[in-house]
């Protein structure tokens, strides 16, 4: 019995780090309708900043995380000034292949000063608590409270302050959103800020229990691309939803089906649902 | 209206010129090392040419292109080296199986539309990664295939030698251009360019989208695949990084320099891009510090590559007034389209 909860306590810990990740990618989808590719690579700065600030820097790890957080939201702002804006008018194929430009050039870079070596991100939090024979690692104890605090911080975000409300509003309606005077750009630039800090600091919280290379991205925003597919592209509970679907699949399927093949478990999932279901699971109506 | 001025760039005399060099390019070749590279340059760009059909002309960005090379190369692969085929009942089996998988991958896909195919295709691949990595009692995982066999020669021609295989895969790259340029022409071809201008028109005018679309996907993973034999057949050796998304996004950087959706496009890009990643050696690693900024500022201000850039100018010559207005129109179709699209 004592298996199966830990295999809950890893469904839930890898469900909050998709979920945080699906979150950014949404919200920026919805502005922008249009995949960002470039988010497995804002991840993967993310990881390689805090890696920076803590090993090179000496920082503490909550610092090393709003550092990173910041530097890539930073980032994320760049990417939207200087790629995705001048894009706006163009066929969304261009969006994509503009992001996989930025995929490319970021990974490259992250190698050329890191190498691809393997890298342990250390955390303060290593000690390992006991429920009675269930064993839950503080670090991931850690990730499940930060997910649902940050997801609350998000959604109280969103829905209670004016800021927040015009994300929303552009996601609803772009034109509808200009009728009421709502600064497209600010809330372009604001929306790839948060969705750049997200992966940062998802990055961040799961480094530790991972390692941080330079193709750390690609299995994360990849699942993430199936979790918003999953969850309908632009909603924010579908989101979270998705992230915990996938999580809890792979964290039984690895467990009770196949170590080998976890990570093709998401993915194998996607096809299934699209070909029964072209929208997606929770899409209104077919796009 | 791009082919009519698609024929003007592909002048006879232009054809000519680009075969004749081709022809002779072993004999000016210093050395039998570049001989190689152009005969890998060609292989690649035959895989290009594939994606060409599906993202260039039908405007499905296709992200699983890679995987239906390694596909090609390793049924090539296992073939010959577990099963002991030779080489050419092995090729045409590697054709079969990339058509018959792009079929059903394709029935699947399509149904999908802009982003979620491309999301799609981009787990397919990954999915072709991961079988190939992990199921190793059919493809060996990450040791890889050994011991491929070269296609027989005839006569004196032996194909282990690199100049004989240059140009074979010579012949199956002018048969490769010279299939694009009749499909490109045809009523086909014409169909495909319909439904990548929209989807909903292509529909109204009595076009079969999934029908049409299917067969540009299988047309476009039979190239992939008939890339993937050649490629098995010259390294002799491959394994599951064949199947790596980055030679989806190398092939996408290739057609997108020479000019997506055009004829020419892909020979240029590839063979061009080829050339400079080898002759400056130090950018093998980091390639992409150039390339991916590269692609940003292609989207950006050369959307249809070298030689669209090349075909406007041409098209500027021939008549000064005329095509600046046409292409304001079309700027305002496309900011309309992707309005209406926002909307939907």
């Amino acid at each position: 019995m004592n298996l199966f909860f830990q295999q809950i306590i890893n469904g839930l810990t890898l469900g909050s780090i998709y979920g945080l990740v699906a979150l950014g990618l949404t919200l920026v989808y919805g502005i922008l309708h249009v995949p960002n590719f470039a988010h497995g690579a804002l991840y993967m700065v993310g990881a390689f900043m805090s890696y920076f600030f803590m090993v090179d820097l000496g920082v503490h790890y909550w610092i090393a995380m709003a550092g990173s957080a910041a530097v890539v939201a930073v980032l994320a702002i760049l990417c939207e000034r200087l790629v995705f804006h001048p894009l706006r008018h163009s066929p969304p194929i261009h969006d994509k292949i503009a992001a996989i430009g930025i995929l490319l050039f970021l990974e490259a870079v992250v190698q050329m000063f890191w190498g691809s070596d393997f890298r342990r991100l250390s955390s303060p939090f290593t000690g390992i608590m006991n429920f009675d024979g269930l064993i839950i690692p503080e670090q991931r104890l850690l990730i499940i409270v930060a997910a649902f605090v940050l997801v609350f911080v998000l959604q109280m975000f969103l829905r209670k302050t004016m800021t927040g409300a015009t994300i929303i509003a552009m996601a609803q309606s772009r034109e509808g959103a200009f009728l009421v005077g709502i600064d497209a750009n600010r809330v372009a630039m604001m929306t790839f800020a948060i969705s750049g800090a997200l992966a940062a600091i998802a990055a961040t919280l799961y480094a530790p229990i991972n390692l941080v290379y330079p193709a750390m991205g690609h299995l994360v925003i990849m699942k993430a691309f199936v979790i918003i597919i999953l969850g309908g592209m632009g909603s924010i509970p579908g989101a979270i939803v998705g992230g915990m679907i996938i999580g809890f699949a792979e964290a039984f399927g690895g467990f009770y089906i196949s170590t080998a093949y976890k990570d093709i478990i998401a993915f194998g999932l996607l096809v299934l649902i699209l070909s029964a279901r072209p929208q997606g699971l929770f899409a209104k109506g077919a796009h | 209206m791009l082919f009519k001025l698609g024929s003007l760039f592909m002048k006879p005399g232009a054809k000519l010129a680009m075969l004749a060099f081709a022809v002779v390019f072993p004999f000016l070749a210093s050395n039998e090392y570049q001989v190689y590279v152009m005969a890998s340059a060609f292989v690649w760009a035959i895989a290009v040419y594939g994606l060409n059909i599906i993202t260039g002309y039908c405007g499905q960005l296709n992200l699983a292109h890679g995987g239906f090379f390694a596909i090609g190369a390793y049924t090539l692969g296992l073939l010959t080296a577990d099963a002991g085929w030779s080489f050419w009942p092995a090729f045409i089996a590697a054709l079969v199986v990339t058509a018959v998988l792009g079929f059903l991958v394709g029935i699947v896909s399509l149904r999908l539309k802009e982003h979620y195919f491309a999301i799609f295709t981009l787990c397919v691949g990954f999915i072709i990664y991961l079988l190939i990595d992990k199921w190793e009692e059919l493809t060996h995982g990450p040791i890889g295939v050994r011991d491929i066999a070269a296609p027989y020669g005839f006569g004196v021609v032996d194909f282990t030698e690199t100049t004989p295989f240059y140009y074979l895969v010579l012949a199956f790259l002018v048969f490769a251009i010279w299939f694009m340029g009749r499909l490109s022409r045809s009523l086909l071809g014409r169909t495909f360019i319909a439904i990548r201008n929209g989807d909903e028109l292509a529909q109204s005018l009595g076009i079969n989208l999934m029908r049409n679309k299917v067969l540009a996907f299988v047309l476009s993973t039979t190239y992939a695949g008939m890339a993937g034999a050649l490629y098995a057949g010259m390294v002799r050796f491959i394994g599951p990084e064949e199947a790596n998304i980055i030679h989806t996004f190398d092939m996408i950087t290739y057609l997108l320099v020479g000019g997506i959706g055009t004829l020419t496009g892909p020979l240029l890009g590839t063979v061009g891009i080829v050339w400079i990643t080898q002759s400056l050696q130090f950018l093998e690693e980091y390639r992409m510090i150039i390339f991916g900024p590269l692609l940003v500022i292609l989207v950006i201000f050369f959307p249809r590559g070298i030689t669209g850039q090349f075909l406007t100018w041409m098209h500027h010559k021939a008549q000064s007034i005329a095509p600046a207005k046409k292409r304001k129109e079309s700027k305002v179709v496309t900011t309309q389209r992707r309005e209406v699209e926002n909307n939907a």
